[in-house]
């Protein structure tokens, strides 16, 4: 036995490091990502009559009754923008970065059975769930094209404005946003199930303070003492931004930006060590 | 021979009770010790991994201190009984949970086969899960796709390969399922009692398999089974775990006795002279039971002698021509499998009956538990009669000379044939 103990392949040991995030495993196993996504893709809407229609029924309805209740009820301004496309913008990046959320926070309850058989590096979940949405809010931002085209030719002063070079930026804030908060509640709940409670409400609430149904201005004009809570949301600044570049409404601060970028890393890299942590033995607790 | 695979101390903790490691005061008493750079307060207190015992503690070791290597080429068989650490040892080498104390060292890919078809999404079709199933599995796509016919071809399931798995059979399922593992390309393949599925010549053709990996693809292969006949035509190294601990290691046939007779802690020897649920006049009754095989200390095997000693309480002194003495075989699911019969009129008359040996030479019993039910007549009158008096336990063991051991799920009952003729 006299083997140099240098040459192992890997070790499985207990103790793991902060941060092991193994990008070269994780690239062999990429057709398994690959085939994550297409499954997800594929099966959701089997079996149903509209099939991928729900993909933009969603969306669709829940502007026209935000629009009903917060602009024609409540009579909130939206400028020069028509309110349906305004609150249409704010839902289909939403829609993103919610469902980044709640898709990879049951990552290991969701998948307890397979995790709990074979091995592959666990952070192909959260990452399936993030590239499979991001087809999803592929097609929602499609309806979107469709209604600016149609508000541009019904003589709508709309135009993008050079932020729009930010987009992918901002998409990659959502899901790094989305991913690192998921990944820290799906590690929580394996132990302690009152997450998967809270999750599902939580996500409503936290739109109404993300400046979804309306805009950042509106907020420091009716209730300047709590406006601390929306402007130091990241999320807020999110689809704040992304309506700003999409419709050349609201406003965009460097700052704001720069501000949300950083919270989305930290937030990613904190979810990321909480996942490395519970990765290992989370079978034993689930 | 290089070795492969090196598994030094390792140990795995497991709390007892509702929770599965800890509840959230134990873990903020354990990140207490740990901020201070103690060691982790509840390792000391685990318990020894014993299933029948009372717990005494709040912990136990499912695995205490185990250590074994494996070459390059080997198959090694991993058996032991129910709760031993076997599952446990599976989960650590294949990843899917960390060990609490030491490492294990691999020079391979280690893919695990802890059960077939993970991955399966009922939506999908059979050739789409197949690539599902192989890329959880550790495949690439490219490595899929160049093996695809003949998975399919081995699966057996040509036809539907388009259609998708809800609409299978579960054993259809399970044979994709093996069929894409049995494909895989690891160094190092761990498998569970996967094997145990589908039906009889779909085993076979999965045990052939598996031979062929080991044996010309030098592929290194460890193996978990309760078949003991399964473990003996594929293995020649074995592990026997008891109480989360190694007990022996070596040549696979001497693990494997040990194993058998280890597991073999059935009575032997019932009273009956109490046994309250009896019928019958009580003119000669059951007193004892002794089970054996050929030697004293053996136990019941399949293949071996099998002896029924009987002890009758026979008071007024009856003679063998007055006695019907029979008795029945169940098997553990209550299914009756055997009745004999005895007149002992024909063996000498005027002798008082009082000890009776029934001797079966090679017991036709597969390995399990049975049942006997014991019937006694006087003079045509029933005069005891005891509903599963007492129970036996075969062991596994080889009937037919020239062929591998037959499955219990098969067959309970093995018989003796002679190949009329052939050309």
């Amino acid at each position: 036995m006299t083997e140099p103990n240098d040459n192992w392949l890997y070790e499985i040991t207990p103790k793991r490091k902060l941060i092991d995030l193994n990008f070269k495993e994780i690239w062999r196993y990429r057709d398994l990502l690959f085939l994550f996504v297409k499954r997800d893709i594929v099966t959701v809407y089997k079996q149903t009559i509209l099939g991928p229609l729900w993909y933009f029924i969603q969306p669709l309805f829940t502007s026209v009754i935000f629009t009903l209740v917060f602009n024609n009820i409540a009579n909130i301004p939206t400028g020069e923008v028509p309110a349906f496309l305004f609150n249409l913008t704010g839902i289909t990046a939403w829609n993103y970065f919610s469902q980044c959320l709640t898709g990879t926070s049951s990552t290991f309850t969701a998948n307890a059975g397979i995790f709990g058989k074979v091995y592959f590096p666990r952070a192909i979940m959260p990452l399936k769930t993030v590239i499979s949405n991001l087809f999803k809010f592929g097609i929602q931002l499609f309806i979107l094209i469709i209604f600016y085209c149609y508000y541009l030719f019904n003589g709508f002063e709309l135009s993008p404005n050079s932020n729009l070079l930010l987009f992918p930026i901002y998409v990659l804030m959502m899901a790094l946003l989305g991913l690192g908060a998921g990944m820290t509640i799906s590690a929580l709940t394996t132990k302690y199930r009152d997450l998967t409670v809270l999750v599902g409400f939580a996500t409503t609430l936290l739109m109404y303070i993300s400046a979804v149904p309306y805009p950042l201005s509106e907020v420091s004009k009716e209730v300047p003492d709590l406006v601390w809570l929306v402007k130091y949301n990241p999320l807020a600044q999110i689809i704040e931004g992304f309506r700003y570049m999409v419709l050349d409404t609201g406003t965009f601060t460097t700052a704001g930006f720069l501000y949300t970028l950083g919270v989305s890393v930290v937030m990613f890299l904190f979810g990321l060590i909480v996942f490395n942590k519970t990765e290992k033995n989370f079978i034993d607790t689930v | 021979m290089s070795i492969i695979l090196k598994a030094e101390n390792i140990s795995k903790l497991y709390r007892l009770g509702s929770v599965g490691t800890g509840t959230l005061g134990d873990d903020l008493k354990r990140w207490w010790y740990n901020v201070r750079g103690k060691e982790d307060p509840f390792l000391k207190i685990g318990g020894v991994n014993d299933r029948s015992a009372k717990a005494t503690k709040d912990y136990v070791w499912a695995l205490r201190d185990i250590n074994f290597e494996v070459k390059q080429g080997e198959v090694l068989g991993i058996i032991g009984k129910n709760g031993a650490g076997k599952s446990t040892l599976l989960k650590l080498l294949s990843r899917v949970t960390a060990p609490t104390t030491g490492s294990i060292k691999t020079r391979g890919r280690i893919a695990s086969l802890l059960e077939v078809g993970t991955g399966f999404h009922g939506e999908l079709t059979g050739r789409e899960n197949i690539f599902m199933n192989g890329a959880v599995l550790g495949m690439t796509k490219a490595e899929i796709k160049k093996k695809l016919d003949e998975i399919i071809a081995f699966s057996g399931c040509e036809m539907y390969i388009d259609t998708p798995v809800k609409r299978y059979s579960s054993g259809m399922t399970v044979r994709l399922g093996f069929a894409v593992a049995a494909h895989l390309d690891p160094e190092v393949l761990v498998v569970d009692e996967v094997l145990a599925v589908g039906d009889a010549e779909f085993q076979k053709r999965a045990i052939g398999k598996m031979q062929d990996l080991s044996s010309g693809e030098g592929r290194t292969v460890l193996f978990v089974s309760h078949n003991m006949s399964s473990v003996n035509a594929l293995c020649s190294r074995a592990l026997l775990l008891s109480n989360g601990g190694i007990k022996k290691e070596g040549d696979v046939e001497k693990i494997i006795e040990v194993y058998l007779n280890e597991n073999q802690k059935t009575k032997t020897n019932y009273s009956l002279e109490k046994f309250p649920h009896r019928q019958g006049n009580g003119e000669v009754k059951l007193g004892s039971v002794q089970i054996s095989s050929e030697y004293p200390d053996e136990v019941p095997r399949t293949g071996r002698k099998l002896n029924f000693e009987y002890h009758l309480l026979n008071p007024k002194g009856y003679n063998t021509s007055d006695i019907q003495f029979d008795f029945r075989i169940d098997d553990n699911l209550g299914q009756r499998l055997l009745w004999f019969s005895t007149t002992l009129k024909k063996y000498e008359e005027n002798k008082v009956l009082n000890r009776l040996t029934f001797s079966i030479d090679r017991c036709n019993l597969n390995s399990g538990i049975y049942y006997v039910t014991t019937y006694i007549r006087v003079r045509n009158e029933v005069s005891d009669w005891i509903q599963n008096a007492f129970s036996f336990e075969v062991a596994d063991g080889f009937f037919y000379d020239n062929a591998a051991g037959v499955v219990p799920s098969q067959s309970k009952i093995l018989t003796n044939f002679d190949i009329f003729s052939y050309d």
